[in-house]
């Protein structure tokens, strides 16, 4: 994985120094709350209803275990025991003291880390698929751009007071696990006829209260123009992207606004002006980014694993887990974990210090100590030998981190909602403590198969309600939390929003009408069909039909 | 108000105001910036005085718009309406690098410490600031990053730059590829 | 807003961003129990006069009126977010604010 050189790691000690200076121009007062607020947003500092917020990135998702061990000691030293690790690769601390901050942030710094631009009207911390480098439908390895555009996006002159938030992610396979085309810009890499690698670039993605999905400006664009055709988008963005109404002022809203061709035209003919100059990316400088992303050393396993199979026969438990949560890997005899941090009940997203350097060792002890961070607020162990899953999955038991549940329907996205944020307008987490506990039968929920369900509390959309293909949404009726439920959304290459299904339910019914479309679809569903299959094929009727029944208690 | 020019705190030699009887009254202010109306409306009268000119532009008001005059003017004012309107950079990048303008690029409205490097590396040269500020401390604000990730107006070698150089210069140490290599 | 109901200020901490409640000595509590509560709107204008003088001198951070009612001579917060804001959040509990810091 990528290593900070000198430069680097100067930048990074530069900016804490910076930020140190500014808590301390807040503190003194030589600040007003109005100028700190931009420069504390684009070092990950937000205020939250109890307390400070910190949202540290972890870039394109990848972690060394050492990383993960500092994320434990941080949460262990200055917050209070446990961190959030949210949908967009990044880890977030509820409790942190202002003057404490700029401590966290160089600690973060000694393990080559930072909270820079997790917030902000700036391009945001670029996201990838959690399963680069090792999956087994890969084209090329997203991470490489990701972190070139990592550093080119870091306090960029230009763009550092866009009108909105910027945020784009990167695949590099054709099953999209990063849900490229949420992003205001989604890129996703591929080759063209001569072999040459390239990316669809894909713009004005983005959820919150007008969910879009990004549309494709440019079906190829050669790798080494990126951060040109990135500069020229951006450039086009900052100058007639609306700042006057915040709810339009994400590029969507502009691409929208002239129209999908003619925002393409205005982009190529600003890149025009500007390519083969300066951004070009040279072979040397790609190719040494590259290097840092070399596969580990892998040893040469057979493809078949018969202490595996002996294992899946003789535990039910670890063949369901092995089911649900182990990926295939592009190497022979190597298989992607996915550890879930969802236990039924339990909080989605939130890993205890301990369970963070629990993961942490395993990751050393089954793998080449690295640990990635999923779309679902899931960890991954990329690299675990087959022969090894069962032992794997015995210590994770024992830390309360086997939930056999991965991309099943207590697999949960869930924001912090009520429970934390300030804009929220209702409890997101306690409804996704219920509808999982309800699913908590590991035969019913296996039964069920694969369907995504999450749940945000208010529109801003952070737990990406509408691409699921059970989406719930909290609203605030005259002081009473109602959630609103949308069937039919999409996360992956064929992403689609869902549609709102009927009138909201009150908390007390929303985990009986989640089990009332289940129940529809188990009644409905063709053989080994998935929920989305079948809600495409039959459409709402039938869940409006039995949601809204007279019958049922509402 | 304070001027700073060239890292310097300087006396302002200029008159920028939108608030004249009519044009034959500005030959009497000396150098003048005018507002992009006022420029368009009286070009040519403007024009007749002869005096050193500047321009002021508003956020959103590209400067492809007054291309063909640029050389006209000694000095442009960039407006920051408020300092989270960043529009300006984008307009001063372009009036350098598009436009090719080597006059003096000043930086008027909200402006404050914590944007000043991303100023100074968008192409501006001076910056009006508020007189409540220490212009002093101000200035420290420059010396706080050594080195830049992306190719900018400051002339400085990037850190891409950088490490070719030191790759050049057979300094550059191996890429540790996975994290097991990890050592600390 | 009806003039019958009762109102306090509350706001963020600037130091550490805990829920503050002002109170009759003008100081910031982290106990609403604290808090001066004002009876009527004038009571209520005076009050957040007070608070924004101490955000702009930096003790405190976005200082606002809620609704509160008494309950055996104590005030309680009104609306799920103030409750929220009082009592911490209401999962993990295990987690809670009320547990000091380990
Ligand atoms: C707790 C404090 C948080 C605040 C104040 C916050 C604020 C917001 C706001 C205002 C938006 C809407 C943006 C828009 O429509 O332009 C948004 C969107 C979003 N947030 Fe958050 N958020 C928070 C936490 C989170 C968390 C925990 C996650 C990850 C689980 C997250 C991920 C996202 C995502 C994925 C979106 C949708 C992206 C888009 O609008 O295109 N946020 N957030
Ligand atoms: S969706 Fe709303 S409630 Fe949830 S974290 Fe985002 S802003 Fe807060």
């Amino acid at each position: 994985m990528y290593r900070y050189d000198e430069f680097d790691h100067a930048f990074v000690t530069e900016r804490v120094a910076q930020f140190r200076a500014q808590v301390a121009r807040r503190v003194s007062g030589e600040l007003s709350e109005d100028e700190f607020k931009p420069l504390r947003l684009m070092n990950g500092l937000y205020l939250q209803l109890h307390a400070y917020m910190l949202r540290v990135a972890i870039p394109y998702g990848t972690l060394s275990a050492l990383q993960l061990r500092k994320l434990a000691h941080i949460a262990r030293s200055y917050d209070r025991g446990y961190g959030h690790f949210t949908t967009r690769q990044n880890i977030q601390y509820n409790w942190p003291k202002l003057g404490e901050v700029p401590d966290i942030l160089a600690e973060l710094g000694e393990v080559e880390m930072h909270a820079i631009q997790t917030s902000g009207n700036c391009i945001r911390n670029t996201t990838a698929d959690p399963l680069a480098g090792v999956a087994a439908d890969e084209i090329d390895d997203p991470r490489v751009y990701a972190e070139i555009i990592r550093q080119w996006s870091t306090l960029h002159p230009e763009f550092s007071f866009l009108p909105r938030k910027f945020k784009i992610a990167v695949t590099g396979a054709p099953n999209d696990r990063a849900v490229t085309r949420g992003h205001d810009i989604g890129l996703r890499m591929h080759r063209d006829d001569t072999g040459t690698p390239g990316f669809e670039v894909m713009v004005g993605g983005g959820q919150g209260r007008t969910p879009i999905m990004a549309k494709t400006i440019r079906s190829f664009l050669p790798v080494d123009h990126l951060l040109s055709y990135l500069e020229a988008i951006l450039r086009v963005y900052n100058q007639l992207g609306r700042r006057d109404n915040i709810y339009k002022a994400r590029i969507k809203i502009l691409v929208q606004g002239v129209g999908v061709e003619a925002f393409a035209e205005m982009v190529e003919a600003e890149w025009r002006h500007i390519r083969d100059g300066a951004l070009d990316l040279p072979a040397a400088e790609r190719d040494r980014i590259a290097a840092y992303f070399a596969p580990p050393p892998y040893e040469d396993l057979s493809a078949d694993c018969p202490a595996l199979d002996g294992a899946i026969d003789a535990d039910a438990r670890f063949a369901a887990w092995v089911e649900s949560n182990v990926h295939p890997h592009k190497r022979a005899g190597y298989a992607i974990a996915t550890i879930s941090l969802k236990p039924h009940g339990g909080i989605p997203g939130d890993a205890s210090a301990a369970q963070m350097d629990a993961v942490a060792d395993l990751s050393e002890e089954y793998g080449f100590g690295e640990i990635r961070i999923s779309y679902k607020q899931n960890l991954i162990l990329p690299d675990i030998p087959k022969a090894d899953l069962h032992a794997l999955w015995l210590a994770l038991d024992s830390w309360g981190l086997a939930t056999a549940n991965a991309g099943r329907i207590s697999d949960i996205i869930a924001c912090p909602g009520l429970d934390y944020c300030n804009l929220a307008n209702a409890r997101s987490i306690p409804i996704a403590q219920r509808i999982s506990e309800r699913f908590a039968d590991l035969a019913r929920e296996r039964a069920v198969g694969d369907l995504s369900l999450n749940i945000s509390g208010c529109i801003n959309a952070c737990a990406h309600h509408h691409v699921a293909n059970i989406g719930i949404l909290g609203v605030d009726k005259k002081g009473t939390e109602f959630y609103q439920i949308t069937l039919g959304g999409v996360a992956d290459e064929n992403a689609a929003v869902g549609a709102i299904i009927g009138p909201a339910f009150d908390e007390m019914q929303i985990a009986d009408a989640v089990e009332t479309i289940v129940d529809v679809y188990l009644q409905q569903r063709e053989t080994d069909e998935p929920f989305i299959d079948t809600y495409q094929r039959i459409g709402p009727g039938p869940f409006k039909e039995k949601l809204y029944a007279p019958d049922q208690a509402r | 108000m304070p001027l700073i020019k060239h890292g310097k705190l300087v006396e302002d030699t200029w008159h920028d105001t939108d608030d004249f009887a009519d044009v034959q009254a500005l030959a009497a202010l000396g150098p003048v910036i005018v507002n992009l109306a006022v420029w368009r409306q009286h070009r040519d009268a403007i024009l007749a005085l002869g005096g050193t000119l500047g321009l002021r532009l508003a956020p959103g008001q590209t400067p492809d718009i007054v291309a063909a005059d640029l050389h006209r003017f000694s000095l442009i004012a960039l407006e920051f309406a408020r300092f989270t309107d960043g529009r300006a950079y984008s307009q001063a990048r372009l009036l350098r690098q598009r436009h090719g303008f080597k006059g003096e690029l000043r930086a008027v409205g909200e402006v404050l410490r914590d944007q000043l490097t991303f100023m100074l590396r968008c192409g501006f040269d001076s910056f009006s600031v508020d007189t409540k500020r220490q212009a002093e401390s101000i200035l420290d604000a420059v010396a706080e990053f050594a080195h830049w990730y992306q190719p900018a107006l400051d002339g400085a070698a990037t850190i891409p730059a950088l490490r070719r150089r030191a790759v050049d210069r057979g300094e550059a140490a191996a890429p540790a590829g996975c994290a097991a290599n990890w050592a600390y | 807003m009806p003039t019958n109901s009762i109102q306090a200020i509350t706001a963020n901490r600037l130091s550490d961003g805990m829920v503050v409640y002002l109170t009759a000595q003008g100081q910031w509590s982290e106990r609403i129990r604290d808090c001066q509560s004002a009876d009527d709107p004038g009571m209520a204008e005076a009050l957040i006069a007070q608070a924004r003088q101490h955000a702009e001198s930096g003790q405190i951070v976005g200082p606002y009126l809620f609704k509160i009612a008494r309950q055996d001579g104590h005030p309680v917060p009104l609306g799920r977010r103030e409750i929220i804001r009082t009592t911490g959040p209401s999962v993990g509990t295990d987690l809670n604010r009320s547990k000091p810091r380990e």
